[in-house]
């Protein structure tokens, strides 16, 4: 196994504020992790400092052996508002980061076409973002980070906004992309049930100052049946990690 | 059958409901008085004929309605690219850079309050009594809604979009033009449609003094002739040519922003 990813001490504060402290954290290639926390626990902070949109104050990340300095191709990130440019079209979206990189025209062309048909969106091909539902946004989303070669892809709560229906379709796409593909993956969310049912590993983190608490393997044979009552007792120990019952929440 | 009704009620009968009910209370309160300061409907819609192909009265107006219309219409848009070439860079440049800003937007800001028809005494001595002065004014009256809207377009780009182009590769000197400048296009087009409409609005007043031609020279020369239907004429004239000079930017935006859901 190749490590992808590692994150060494990482802290990041906000001024006086310690958004983030002593994060430790190995990916290996081809890894699916949900990171999961209450909410201003630090997530979205840690995956920006993957991609290099912020830099952390102390510690260091590498990707690929790589330090991280800044946003690159290698990392592709997934928005929970999607961050489409709404004035190009599904396939300029998707023949957005080839085109930036100097690829071919004539192989941009081919590419957008094959991401386009992987994410199921032929007949929108032309059609602008404010066309699309949330669920069709972020199929582009994903679309366009897979069609730059993105090595390791960052998805900040992708489907945080999308139905629960939608939410599904998308988790079991996403899935069948990952086995295709063999990327590695870094997924926040907040529902514990999304984070067993996708991942490899789930992080868990808490907030005051924002760490890592937790690192649990999901050994699970996919596709998971989150009726089992082995998914169950996973739901039930990670719940009881992320909420441990403290004076105030006990019954009067 | 239904729908076709109401979108002829609605796109048809509605907007010319007031302009038919002015006209008959135009007719109504000057039929009467022959001598009255104020014409008819009826002598407005003959002088027109008049200005536009002449036969009728045989004066100084008949047939002039294209060399005025003319000279007014290329003094605009002229004066409307010249301030557009200038607003544009200018816009972009304080929008995005530093230095830009700190060295014009304060100058720029002062001067903005400034009336146009201030500038008219200081133009005229400038440059001298005639077209160049009106030209002038309307490239100033078209200039700060081009700036203000190109500086503000440039400025409020969603910082998501600066992310998203980044971890896909993008070099910070590819940002302007992959990513500010279609994200303003918005903003840039507000300001150039409404630049040209206040265009037409300060084109009358620089035509009114030293100038020979377009439809504010007309206006004044009627003025002092006291020819009141040539005057309204000539209202008449420049709001239609404002009108549709609106509508073909509208399209052009129409064509250009299709993207965009308050456009397209
Ligand atoms: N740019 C910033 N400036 C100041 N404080 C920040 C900034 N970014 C994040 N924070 C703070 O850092 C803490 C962690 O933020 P972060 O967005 O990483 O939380 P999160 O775990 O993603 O939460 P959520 O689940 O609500 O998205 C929060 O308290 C937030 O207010
Ligand atoms: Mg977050």
């Amino acid at each position: 196994m190749v490590e992808m990813i590692r994150v060494e001490s990482v802290a990041k504060s906000f001024g006086a504020f310690q958004a983030l402290q002593g994060a430790e954290l190995q990916v290996q290639e081809g890894e699916f992790i949900c990171l999961i926390g209450p909410s201003g626990c630090g997530k979205s902070t840690l995956l920006r400092i993957l991609a290099g949109f912020e830099q952390p104050s102390s510690g260091y990340v590498f990707v690929g052996g790589r330090e991280v300095t800044g946003p690159g191709p290698d990392r592709g990130m997934v928005f929970q508002d999607y961050g489409l440019f709404p004035w190009l079209t599904v396939r300029q979206n998707i023949g957005f980061g080839p085109r930036a990189r100097g690829i071919p025209r004539a192989q941009i062309d081919e590419t957008a076409r094959r991401f386009i048909d992987m994410v199921g969106l032929a007949a929108f091909a032309d059609r602008f973002p404010h066309e699309l539902s949330g669920g069709m946004k972020q199929r582009v989303a994903i679309a366009r980070v897979l069609a730059n070669d993105a090595r390791v892809v960052l998805m900040d709560e992708p489907f945080g906004a999308l139905d629960a229906m939608t939410r599904e379709r998308l988790q079991d796409e996403l899935l069948e992309i990952w086995a295709r593909t063999k990327l590695t993956v870094i997924f926040v969310t907040h529902a514990i049930e999304e984070a067993i049912l996708l991942s490899d590993r789930v992080v868990a983190m808490a907030a005051g100052p924002g760490r890592i608490i937790s690192d649990t393997r999901i050994d699970l044979p996919r596709p998971r049946d989150v009726a089992s009552p082995e998914f169950n007792a996973l739901r039930r120990s990670l719940s009881l990690e992320l909420h441990p019952p403290t004076a105030a929440h006990a019954p009067i | 059958m239904q729908a076709t009704t109401n979108l002829l009620i609605r796109q048809v009968l509605m907007p010319v409901l007031l302009p038919v009910l002015l006209l008959l209370g135009w007719y109504l309160g000057t039929r009467h008085q022959t001598y009255a300061l104020i014409p008819q409907p009826w002598d407005v819609a003959v002088e027109m004929v008049d200005l536009a192909v002449g036969g009728i009265n045989d004066d100084s107006f008949s047939s002039m309605l294209v060399t005025h219309l003319l000279a007014s219409a290329g003094r605009v848009y002229g004066a409307f690219l010249l301030a557009a070439g200038l607003a544009l860079p200018l816009g972009m440049m304080i929008g995005r850079l530093k230095l830009a800003q700190s060295l014009l937007d304060p100058m720029l800001q002062v001067l903005r309050p400034v009336p146009v028809t201030a500038w008219l005494p200081l133009s005229m001595i400038v440059f001298g009594l005639g077209p160049k002065s009106a030209f002038f004014l309307v490239a100033l009256g078209a200039f700060y809604p081009i700036l203000l809207n190109t500086v503000f377009g440039v400025r409020s780009v969603e910082p998501r979009l600066f992310e998203a182009a980044a971890m896909l590769g993008t070099k910070p000197a590819a940002m302007f033009p992959r990513v500010v400048l279609p994200a303003a296009l918005p903003g840039i087009f507000t300001g150039l449609r409404l630049g040209l409409g206040f265009s037409w609005v300060v084109i009358v007043v620089g035509e009114m003094t030293g100038v020979p031609t377009g439809l504010g020279a007309m206006i004044m020369d009627a003025r002092q002739l006291s020819r009141t239907e040539v005057v309204i004429d000539g209202m008449i004239l420049i709001g239609a040519a404002g009108f549709v000079s609106d509508r073909l930017v509208m399209e052009l935006g129409r064509r250009l922003l299709r993207w965009s859901p308050q456009h397209g």
